[in-house]
């Protein structure tokens, strides 16, 4: 994306947040309703110490996660490509888990788990399935004719895999990847959510909870801008990661996925 | 049986270009589908030999190719190699280029001596003889999506070579490129023939292609494919070279493989 095509949105987002401050002052509404934006800044520097500490909590649950649904991503989609039968067998098992809304499995992982091991499990389990499937789809890929030539040199398994399965994979696993970094984050935020006191306490959706138990909206808004900043910041990492690892691909195969 | 015969006196008299490198028997190839794409195709491949399969689209020409690559197993038939296998050192041209977006033109070059342990030392020498001969040594480090049509064949071209092919399996390859660059790539392809006496099998939709560059030619009918005709030709009196495409000898070349190929249909 170039620079100038952000500028439409940064101006809009300007005048949200100049007409917000206007209307609050206007109005005379209090902090405890809705907080103006002038207050949100002032609470992020005030509170920065603690808001801070509990981002970087959140976002170690987020990556510690993403890690883990990268590995078993991966690894399930390398089964599957060299395995129709446990393709067949599994992939339903993955839909199953993919469609059921992890807020609903996020109680019983605190049954079974330590409060903080339910926390990364929950944003493992949202983050692991767009890997899985875009890596199994990229896996397929592969050019049909390059396949040939690998079978006409008796390529085994393991030198079709690394040679080319793998890297035809390469810009659906980072569209994948792409997906689920965000993804990651929304399951760390409702692990946190969902294990409330129990958890370690300190990320910041529980930072947002507690807040709330408070009545301190100032402090709840400043979380969220936290936790909006950092899903914004992941999904950038990602998008740059994939260009910069396909730019010398075709041009279109940044497109994919 | 007196088929038999003849390939026990073909196998005496040695490297000869009669020589057998393979012989088919009764191949035949059936898809999921039901379709029948080959039936019972029985012919023998000389060592040398520029053998052109010549067929409209659909015939099953490619089918063939890959079960004679190994590539497919045959519902009928079998394939007899006179050295009990298919040579190791075969060189497979596909229609498209078919190169590895994500590896240098270098790489590419070099992947079949990868795939088959050729060591590092060796393998590094002959990509650099393998760029030069196909005149990409200026392109070693580019990469497949900043090269040329006509560029990415040579690439893929000297992929094949690089083995130092006895046996050259093509299919038709250079189908999608223009009439100059497909002149020169034809030319090519018999210098390089020639130079390395192995064999070629050639894939081909275009009696001009196989009428240019075959020493023999095998016109497929579709739907079954099946052999319709051969057709041999002897070595033009002046060479095959640029001249040759405008003399008598190729024209009737031509209508030659043109009315096989119109009885085949």
């Amino acid at each position: 994306m170039k620079p100038r095509s952000f500028a439409p949105a940064l101006v809009l987002f300007a005048v949200l947040m100049a007409a917000w401050e206007i209307a609050v002052r206007a109005f005379g509404i209090a902090p405890q309703v809705l907080p103006a934006p002038s207050l949100i800044v002032q609470t992020l520097a005030a509170d920065a110490a603690l808001l801070f500490g509990s981002l970087v909590v959140t976002l170690k649950i987020t990556f510690v996660a993403l890690a883990i649904a990268i590995g078993a991503g991966v690894a399930l989609a390398v089964l599957f490509s060299s395995s129709r039968f446990a393709e067949r067998a599994l992939f339903p098992l993955a839909v199953v888990l993919q469609v059921t809304p992890v807020i609903a499995i996020a109680p019983l992982l605190l049954v079974y788990l330590e409060p903080a091991n339910a926390v990364i499990a929950c944003a493992a389990l949202v983050a692991f399935f767009p890997i899985l499937s875009n890596t199994a789809l990229g896996l397929a890929s592969a050019d049909r004719q390059l396949r040939d030539l690998f079978a006409l040199y008796d390529a085994g398994w393991l030198k079709t895999l690394v040679y080319l399965r793998l890297p035809a994979s390469l810009p659906y696993f980072l569209g994948g990847l792409r997906i689920a970094g965000g993804l990651a984050l929304i399951g760390a935020v409702v692990g946190e959510i969902a294990a409330g006191s129990a958890g370690a306490g300190s990320g910041l959706a529980w930072r947002i909870m507690e807040a709330g138990h408070r009545v301190n909206i100032p402090r709840m808004y400043a979380a969220l801008v936290l936790i909006a900043l950092a899903g914004v910041a992941i999904f950038a990492l990602f998008s740059w990661l994939q260009r910069a690892a396909l730019r010398r691909w075709h041009a279109s195969a940044a497109e994919i996925a | 049986m007196k088929q038999r015969r003849a390939t026990a006196a073909t196998r005496k008299a040695g490297k000869t270009e009669s020589a057998l490198l393979a012989e088919l028997r009764g191949i035949g190839k059936s898809y999921d589908g039901g379709v029948t794409a080959l039936r019972d195709i029985s012919f023998p491949v000389r060592r040398g030999e520029f053998l052109s399969l010549l067929g409209a689209s659909g015939c099953g020409k490619t089918t063939l190719l890959r079960i004679l690559a190994g590539l497919l197993p045959p519902d009928t038939g079998t394939i007899r190699w006179q050295d009990g296998a298919r040579p190791r050192e075969t060189g497979f041209v596909f229609q498209e280029p078919a190169l590895m977006p994500w590896a240098s033109v270098a790489a590419n070059i070099r992947l079949p001596l990868r795939l088959l342990g050729i060591d590092d030392r060796t393998a590094t020498l002959r990509t650099r003889e393998a760029l030069a001969q196909s005149g990409l040594e200026k392109f070693g480090d580019a990469f497949p999506h900043e090269l040329s049509g006509g560029m990415k064949m040579r690439a893929s071209l000297a992929r094949a070579l690089i083995v130092k092919p006895r046996l050259l399996l093509m299919d038709e390859p250079f189908a999608a490129l223009d009439e100059i660059a497909r002149f020169k790539f034809n030319d090519e392809l018999l210098a390089l023939w020639r130079e390395a006496n192995c064999t070629v099998l050639f894939v081909t939709h275009s009696v001009f292609e196989a009428a240019y560059l075959s020493t023999r030619t095998l016109v497929l009918s579709p739907r079954p494919g099946t052999v319709a005709e051969e057709i041999r030709f002897l070595p033009a009196a002046g060479g095959v070279n640029a001249q040759f495409r405008t003399s008598a000898t190729y024209a009737s070349r031509v209508r030659k493989l043109s009315e096989a190929l119109e009885r085949a249909q």
